[in-house]
């Protein structure tokens, strides 16, 4: 009988949070590091089936396919379905950098009335509604670690992070959660 | 905490988000291999070091990862503005006249962002 490798996702088992936000693992996604200059953003939408934003901290969201700005020439594409997301951009047929980051990240979701208060225990960005509204995304830091955020509701976010420092976030977050309900 | 505005994102962002990168507008010489040992040291080594208005290259590292000039007071820790790599230096005498400079803590520090 042959031996087969048992994949253990990084955040199995964890979990965290309190009566004012929930901190749970995501499920599992395929993601894109996608780089590309502006006269490829329109092959690239349509290869991707979903709009590239031009604008800081926007993002689109269509069908469990994410495309969140991170830079001026720069996305992370995130597929809840785990589609294949590099053969879509390859067949773009134009110039572009796109690097499978399935497994090098993964997410927390953070929900509940106290999920802004839990990621601003360790993010220092504005994420107040006026200023980073739903659908509002940005690679920024959380502690220690680099995050990229998205808010999905008015009281959830997607927390991307790199796998190895998924045990910190995650339980930075849980002290966050814990706090953020005081 | 000290905000810095990052010309691409278009907003102001906790210095947590920054690098520095050193002095802006040093000009790589195009024939390098021929320079003598002397001018070399003088392009990759020599600074100023200014007491006050400094132009300087910043990194918004764990943001959109863009690296862009800055001109800052290095008494007073105040970015005066940030701008896009490749935009030429700015004239700030011409803007607006530099205050003269008071090192008292309530001065440098007190309405510091
Ligand atoms: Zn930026």
């Amino acid at each position: 009988m042959a031996d087969l490798a048992t994949r253990t996702l990084p955040l199995s088992g964890f979990h965290g949070g309190s009566a004012s936000a929930s901190v749970s693992p995501a499920a599992p996604a395929s993601r894109l590091s996608l780089r590309a200059k502006p006269d490829a953003v329109a092959s690239l939408s349509a290869a991707l089936g979903i709009e590239l934003p031009t604008r800081p901290k926007a993002s689109a969201s269509s069908g469990g396919r994410h495309a969140l700005w991170l830079g001026p020439d720069e996305w992370l594409i995130i597929d809840e379905t785990e589609a294949d997301l590099l053969s879509s951009a390859a067949s773009s047929g134009v110039m572009h950098s796109a690097t499978d980051v399935s497994h090098r990240n993964t997410a927390l979701l953070v929900k509940g009335p106290g999920a802004e208060a839990t990621l601003n225990s360790g993010c220092p960005q504005d994420l107040s509604l006026a200023i980073f509204p739903v659908g509002g995304c940005s690679r920024t830091v959380f502690g220690k670690a680099e995050i990229v955020l998205l808010r999905t509701a008015e009281d959830a976010f997607r927390v991307e992070c790199w796998r190895s420092f998924a045990p910190y976030v995650s339980g930075l977050l849980a002290e966050g959660a814990e706090d953020s309900g005081h | 905490m000290l905000l810095i505005y990052c010309p691409y994102c278009e907003e102001e962002r906790s210095e947590l988000e920054f690098r520095g990168a050193g002095d802006a507008h040093i000009v790589r010489p195009s024939n390098i291999a021929d320079i003598t040992d002397e001018e070399f040291e003088e392009f990759f080594f020599l600074r100023d070091n200014p007491k006050g208005l400094i132009f300087e290259r910043w990194r918004h590292i764990n943001g959109c990862g863009r690296f862009f000039n800055a001109a800052r007071d290095t008494v007073s820790d105040k970015f005066k503005l940030t701008y896009k790599a490749g935009e030429p230096k700015p004239d700030l005498d011409a803007a607006a006249p530099a205050a003269a400079l008071v090192e008292t803590y309530e001065a440098t520090e007190s309405n510091a962002k």
